[in-house]
């Protein structure tokens, strides 16, 4: 750890997408790298998740997304972010992501994307990286 | 720990039951097989060797690609193109809001219209899926689960639209919402609605369409969860017991019902085992039998056979160099027919990007074709059978899956287990550890932790949903709505409310709804209404 302060994650399930054994997993992995992860459970709004991640006050936000609604949801929920002004939290997005919209996603405002299969140490390093709390 | 046998260093293996694998097996790992008990011919019980005696020889499986895409027209293209190219069977996916019982016109489901599968927001969509397809020359495999009986619902008023007689409908519903609570999510009641909902859905189809498998309990999505390949198959039986016996308490046989299940059963995935892939299969089929027989008295041989598909799993494919998942696929096919399946869908070697492209889904198609028209492994029906390795594991498996559904009903049954959110919980443990197996590349996975050289990245053309869908959907919904009679459709919905108020059987209460083109969303608002909504247990 680089930061004595302990990163806090919110996992979340935008939109109507079950498959959420992704995200579990990734949420065991980030507890033993001592994170703290807050799981927002299924069918989340973008406007729920954003509240939470004000409420609990959240470094990181992880959506997990296997349907393909990715793009969509990713534009909503950037503008919904800067509308609460969380522009400094980290923003990941997961899943089944064609390789063709992993840089759509990184020019709409999305930090990382981590496609299936991608490695449960990337992420964690990716996110002890770039994550910026603590420096408001 | 590695011991040495003469010179040569000998690789310790371990079965997925954690015991030991030998070099070989003999006679002396089967003492006193009594070839009747266990085997029998098949077709014979305990039908450990294949229900039927001819299996291949006399029909081939079904090959049968998962399809659905976008709208009903651009579905209705895709089946005409696979019935062209050979298959045998259609498989029907449905987008998420339609599996929910959200129209696309509702909040939340904007996302996902027309993004995993079909959109079906009323019967007019239903229609147009199936136009110009003759629903008496074919089946069909429908993935529909909290709406499966609304889905069935449409079929059968499809079919009578095309003048053929619902008795002669043949397919598959998959019908089987506890596994929803496990994986997938796709739940909208509380557990014990669900369950009475299956129940009428399986009355139904005994009373009015006996030719159509009523339910396929599925053990697909609880693998791809985390579960290994022999509790994904007792998960599965365990499940299709509370499905059972809703269905005795209303007074039905055993004979009566047991026909009626099949199961949908993995093949292949990130614990994949060629040989106790097919043994557990084996195991399944001769614990099912023994099962029906002692434990509901079941006597006709119908009740006893245990019937699946297979699906050749896609947790066990790569997203680094996919088209090895050709080769992965091909060898899960083999193993499914080695397992005496019924009916085969592959995923395809691009679908962890997205939907299969036309490429991939034919390729699969294709790997099913040469299998059964190339090689020979199609002719002489389980070829395995008597194998000293192979006897002893299916003895094993069977033995497993009869101690993980004992555990079960010990800790309350299945239904507590889900509610209390423990079995999602321990699943999904069991999939972290996996995870932490392939990243320590104690598990391999060739091109991902091994053999990994970078090599020159090959750009897939995957699939992609046209973005004018949903507008094309949301359309069609209001055009729907504005030229229906929308006092029939209130008094049509008012007397589901009522039904189910009552706790009657409500598929016959569906077809003046959908007649009067209610949609799905409006049907499941009304139910809701009664049932209430399900509410996830915390499980991380």
């Amino acid at each position: 750890m680089e930061t004595d302060k302990t990163i806090r994650v919110l996992i979340a399930k935008i939109g109507l997408d079950g498959h959420d054994v992704g995200a579990k997993v990734l949420i065991f992995w980030l507890r033993d790298e001592g994170m703290e992860v807050i799981y927002t459970g299924l069918r989340q709004s973008v406007e729920q998740v954003v509240e939470v991640a004000l409420q609990e006050t959240v470094d990181v936000i992880g959506v997990s997304i296997l349907s393909g609604s990715h793009l969509s949801i990713a534009k909503k929920l950037i503008k919904r972010l800067r509308e609460r002004e969380l522009d400094d939290v980290l923003v990941l997005f997961g899943g089944t992501i064609p390789k063709d919209d992993v840089g759509a996603l990184k020019e709409m405002g999305i930090h990382g994307v981590f496609p299936s299969h991608s490695k449960l140490e990337e992420i964690s390093a990716f996110i002890k990286q770039n994550v910026r709390h603590g420096e408001e | 720990m590695a011991k040495k046998t003469g010179e040569a260093e000998v690789r310790p293996v371990v079965s997925i039951l954690g015991t030991p694998v030998k070099c070989f097996y003999g006679p002396e790992d089967l003492p006193d097989f009594d070839y009747k008990e266990k085997l029998n011919d098949p077709g014979e019980y305990p039908f450990t060797r294949g229900v039927y005696s001819t299996m291949y020889r006399s029909s081939l499986w079904t090959m049968r690609q998962y399809s659905g895409q976008s709208t009903s027209d651009s579905t209705n293209e895709r089946f005409k193109y696979l019935l062209k190219n050979g298959q045998t069977g259609l498989s029907l996916a449905f987008d998420l809001p339609t599996q929910i019982g959200l129209d696309s016109d509702m909040p939340l489901a904007e996302d996902d219209v027309g993004k995993l599968g079909v959109a079906v927001d009323s019967l007019e969509d239903f229609e147009r899926i199936f136009d110009g397809i003759a629903l008496d020359q074919i089946s069909t495999s429908f993935t529909i689960n909290a709406t499966a009986p609304i889905i069935l619902a449409m079929y059968v008023l499809v079919a009578e639209k095309q003048g053929v007689d619902p008795k002669r409908l043949r397919g598959t519903i998959q019908n089987d919402i506890l596994k929803e609570y496990i994986a997938r999510g796709t739940w909208i009641f509380p557990p014990e609605p669900s369950i009475k909902l299956v129940g009428d859905l399986v009355e139904y189809c005994n009373r009015e369409i006996p030719r159509f498998n009523a339910i396929s309990v599925s053990g697909t999505h609880i693998l791809e969860y985390g579960a290994n390949t022999v509790q994904a198959v007792a998960l599965a039986i365990s499940i299709a017991e509370v499905y059972i016996r809703e269905v005795l308490k209303r007074g039905s046989h055993i004979d009566k019902i047991a026909p009626l299940f099949s199961f949908h059963l993995p093949i292949g995935g990130r614990d994949f085992n060629f040989f106790e892939d097919i043994a557990r299969l084996r195991g399944a089929r001769r614990y099912w039998a023994k099962l029906m027989k002692e434990k509901y008295g079941a006597q006709h041989k119908r009740s006893l056979q245990f019937r699946f598909s297979t699906g050749g799993m896609g947790g066990g494919l790569t997203a680094e160099q996919p088209l090895n998942n050709i080769a992965r696929a091909s060898i899960y096919a083999m193993a499914a027919v080695f397992s005496g399946t019924r009916s085969l869908n592959l995923a395809c070697f691009d679908e962890v990007y997205a939907i299969p492209s036309d490429l991939a889904i034919r390729t699969s198609l294709r790997v099913q074709q040469i299998l059964a028209h190339e090689t020979g492994v199609a002719d002489v029906v389980d070829p395995l059978g008597g194998s000293y390795y192979v006897e002893k594991l299916t003895d094993e498996m069977e033995a497993k899956i009869g101690e993980i559904i004992g555990k079960i009903e010990s800790d309350g049954g299945i239904v507590k287990l889900i509610e209390s959110g423990s079995i999602q919980r321990e699943l999904a443990r069991q999939s972290y550890a996996i995870q932490k197996r392939i990243s320590s590349g104690e598990k391999v996975l060739v091109g991902v932790n091994k053999f990994n050289v970078k090599e020159e990245e090959r750009d897939l053309e995957v699939y992609k949903t046209d973005p004018e869908t949903i507008n094309r959907q949301l359309q069609r919904l209001k055009a729907v709505k504005e030229n229906r009679d929308q006092g029939k459709v209130e008094s049509a919905l008012q007397q589901l409310e009522s039904a189910a108020g009552r706790g009657d059987n409500l598929i016959p209460y569906l077809f003046e709804p959908l007649r009067g083109k209610a949609t799905v969303g409006e049907i499941i608002d009304t139910l809701k209404k009664v049932y209430g909504t399900f509410k996830e247990p915390t499980t991380v």
